[in-house]
């Protein structure tokens, strides 16, 4: 074999075909067939209200602050969707240190029937994209008192509805089991509508 | 706790059973010799020569390393191009402008370098083109040419020729990232991840407000990202985003495509040898060294943070600030070691909030930079260590050290030294600079002993080629730009050229025939040996600063 081979053109033109196929052509055929056979979750997985309208995502965290239902973690972008992230707080940062005590001290206000030792950490802690759909089954087991007294629902149908919207953890053992606040909230719409 | 540590054994068995058919694989993928694969990739690979003008010829070393810098060099100028010019290019449906010249800069280096330290956020930062002929573009490009690099060191290695690097580079996308990253792209879809190319939508919330939810075509991208050991982010939280990341089984996956060719290259290396053992020698050492780290880094998490801990809240869950729930404390920090052993930089939690101990350790992996390391390049970098660790037994029994039956000698200890010396140079240096002026010290946004580690991880992940950050730091300025720019470049270049110098000097060397006097690489011995010289070289260097960081962080929270 020679041991000759000029360089400059192979560069541009490899640059440019790798660029088209890795670039354009793969995600373009991907999304053509994931279009085509799961349209739903290509969408990002959307729910629509019986007039058909986007009421939100089934994996997206909404902001509740509405005592009625059911709260998720704290955000440090307040859920807005269109970007995400969270504090980056140092675990030695005095003020994520003041911001969990806040946290903590408003809900011993809403919630004054639960003792703080049941408050679970994940309810006064930034989740890391600030868009968590979800919440710990404790966490929303800490807040039936609430919820019951303001919508007037039994706490026994209130638990129903949290082992209906609980998951468990993904072939039983990896990640962790959790109640997604959003489903939640829109069954619970719907008994409060009722 | 219980559960969490058997999925955590489950993902690791799994990812030990898949790493020597891969590595077998990997071998024939890049032999010259015509194999069954051939008739599957042949024609389109013949069509992709043609089209880029490539003639399937061997090229010298010093050939092989020009066709790489210069490859890589143009595809730089050319995404900076396009990041520069997204704003009036098409498929823009958000409509966001073309990046600032030193944001550019950064990041068509970051992701060519396999870095993927992203000091934008892909929500705003970035079009659709921009993400896919940009970022994608280089996904497959920065990670074939490692993976053409390794291939080619160890050819030099075992005496054969280089190689050309053109055909590696295409056969390392043809054959090994674009079939994978398609069909686990796809499966990603199927568990929620996003595909589409619809601009980002607004839903009526149920209280009544409008929520915008960005969206875009992430499957495909999130593929990659890991599998490639790449990292970036299609948003701005990476993996900790709900579409890129939305359960543990799309978590498992991921980890699983990480570990993927870190694991199977000493492997392929043993295959392309004929010694298997010579292999197994390597993964067991790191595979050793990483449980080490993880089990230390859990016991610490799930301690959880003592300042909240005394706040009399149920801490049962552990540590979580800056972890989301479906993942809990155990799938976070395993995911957090995962990305930093093997230089991926993609992340499921926030690296800054992981107590003082968990971030050291995720910060030691990039410092040591042996735990497997990232595709290809990190492979080299762990036979660096093997090198010299031969010389240091050869010194200790006063012979001359041999590798694989060649002689090492002052030529090829000289290119190690320097190279080996090339990292805590950079790291330390930068940082020392950035904490020196006030241009760097005005980045750091949790104060004390944290702002050290912030600065140290920054530069750490870039010369290691990682990627993630301590993200509080506010690095979107125009020094830390050019400074992690710089950093991250002569990361990456300067040890890939050098380590093929020393394949093709190896190369061109007489065999030593074995004797029993031979310093065998194959033993558990030399197993033990090198995980020690990782720790002598690697914790010396940097043990001063570690403890300036992390350790007076803990002994102070």
């Amino acid at each position: 074999m020679k041991n000759e081979q000029k360089l400059a053109g192979p560069i541009i033109r490899s640059s440019f075909t790798i660029m088209i196929l890795a670039g354009l052509i793969y995600p373009l055929v991907s999304t053509g067939i994931a279009q085509a056979i799961m349209p739903d979750q290509a969408d990002g997985s959307l729910l629509y209200n019986e007039q058909g309208e986007v009421v939100g995502s089934e994996l997206i965290g909404q902001n509740f602050t509405d005592p009625m239902y059911f709260h998720g973690r704290e955000s440090a972008i307040e859920y807005d969707a269109s970007g995400s992230g969270s504090n980056n707080y140092a675990p030695s940062n005095q003020d994520m240190i003041t911001r969990t005590e806040e946290s903590i001290a408003a809900w011993s206000e809403e919630n004054p029937a639960t003792p703080v030792d049941q408050l679970p950490i994940d309810l006064v802690t930034d989740s890391a994209s600030g868009l968590d759909p979800h919440i710990s089954v404790e966490g929303a087991a800490a807040q039936v008192e609430r919820v019951s007294e303001l919508t007037e629902i039994s706490r026994e149908r209130l638990k129903e509805l949290i082992e209906e919207n609980t998951q468990g953890k993904e072939w039983g053992l990896f990640g962790e089991e959790r109640v997604n606040v959003l489903m939640l909230n829109l069954d619970l719409q719907e008994l409060i509508q009722e | 706790m219980i559960t969490t540590i058997l999925s955590i054994f489950i993902t690791l068995a799994v990812m030990v059973l898949i790493a020597k058919p891969s590595g077998i694989y990997l071998a024939k993928a890049f032999d010259y010799k015509k194999t069954g694969l051939d008739k599957v990739f042949g024609p389109l690979e013949n069509l992709l020569f043609k089209l880029s003008g490539i003639k399937k010829v061997n090229q010298s070393w010093k050939q092989y390393a020009l066709a790489l810098i210069l490859t890589n060099g143009f595809m730089i100028i050319l995404v900076f191009a396009v990041f520069r010019l997204q704003g009036v290019l098409p498929l823009n449906p958000s409509g966001n402008p073309g990046m600032e010249p030193t944001l550019a800069f950064n990041t068509a280096i970051s992701f060519m370098t396999n870095t993927n330290l992203q000091h934008y956020s892909g929500e705003s930062g970035l079009s659709y083109l921009g993400q896919m002929i940009g970022i994608l573009f280089m996904m497959f490009a920065a990670p074939g040419t490692a993976l053409a690099v390794a291939i080619a060191f160890v050819r030099g290695l075992s005496g054969r020729e280089i190689g050309n690097f053109f055909v590696d580079l295409f056969r390392a996308i043809t054959r090994v990232l674009m079939p994978v990253a398609l069909v686990t792209g796809l499966i990603f879809v199927a568990l929620g991840v996003p595909q589409t190319l619809e601009p980002s939508i607004t839903a009526e919330t149920i209280e009544g407000t409008a929520q915008e939810i960005a969206r875009g075509p992430v499957g495909t991208f999130l593929s990659i990202k890991e599998l490639g050991n790449n990292g970036g982010g299609f948003f701005g939280v990476n993996s900790a985003h709900p579409f890129e990341n939305p359960n543990a089984i799309s978590n498992f996956i991921q980890i699983l495509l990480m570990f993927l060719l870190p694991a199977a290259l000493p492997f392929t290396y043993g295959k392309m040898v004929g010694n298997f053992k010579q292999g197994r020698v390597l993964f067991v050492s790191m595979l050793m060294v990483f449980i080490v780290f993880l089990s230390t880094a859990l016991f610490y998490e799930y301690q959880g943070n003592p300042a909240l801990n005394a706040l009399g809240i149920d801490t049962e869950q552990g540590s979580m600030e800056g972890k989301e729930v479906r993942f809990g404390t155990g799938q976070s920090i395993f995911y957090a070691l995962v990305t930093t052993a093997t230089e991926t930089g993609a992340v499921n939690t926030m690296h800054d909030t992981l107590t003082p101990i968990g971030g050291m350790l995720a910060l030691s992996n990039m410092l040591l930079n042996t735990v497997f390391g990232g595709v290809g390049a990190g492979f080299i970098n762990v036979m660096m260590y093997a090198m010299i660790a031969v010389f240091l037994s050869g010194l200790m029994v006063g012979r001359t050290p041999e590798f694989l039956g060649k002689k090492i000698e002052g030529r090829e200890m000289k290119l190690i030294a320097i190279t080996m010396l090339m990292q805590p140079l950079l790291i330390l240096g930068a940082s020392a600079a950035a904490l020196y002026t006030p241009l760097g010290t005005a980045a750091i946004s949790n104060s004390g002993f944290h702002g050290v580690s912030q600065v140290v991880y920054e530069y750490t992940s870039s010369a290691a080629n990682n990627g993630s950050g301590f993200e509080g730091l506010g690095d979107a300025t125009p020094y830390w730009n050019i400074t992690t720019g710089i950093v991250m470049y002569i990361g990456r270049f300067f040890g890939l050229i050098t380590m093929l110098a020393v394949a093709g000097s190896l190369a061109s060397k007489k065999l030593v025939p074995e004797t029993v006097g031979t310093f065998r690489t194959d033993t558990p011995l030399f197993g033990v040996i090198l995980v020690g010289t990782f720790f002598i070289v690697g914790a010396l260097t940097f043990f001063p600063t570690l403890v300036l960081g992390p350790v007076a962080e803990y002994l102070t929270l």
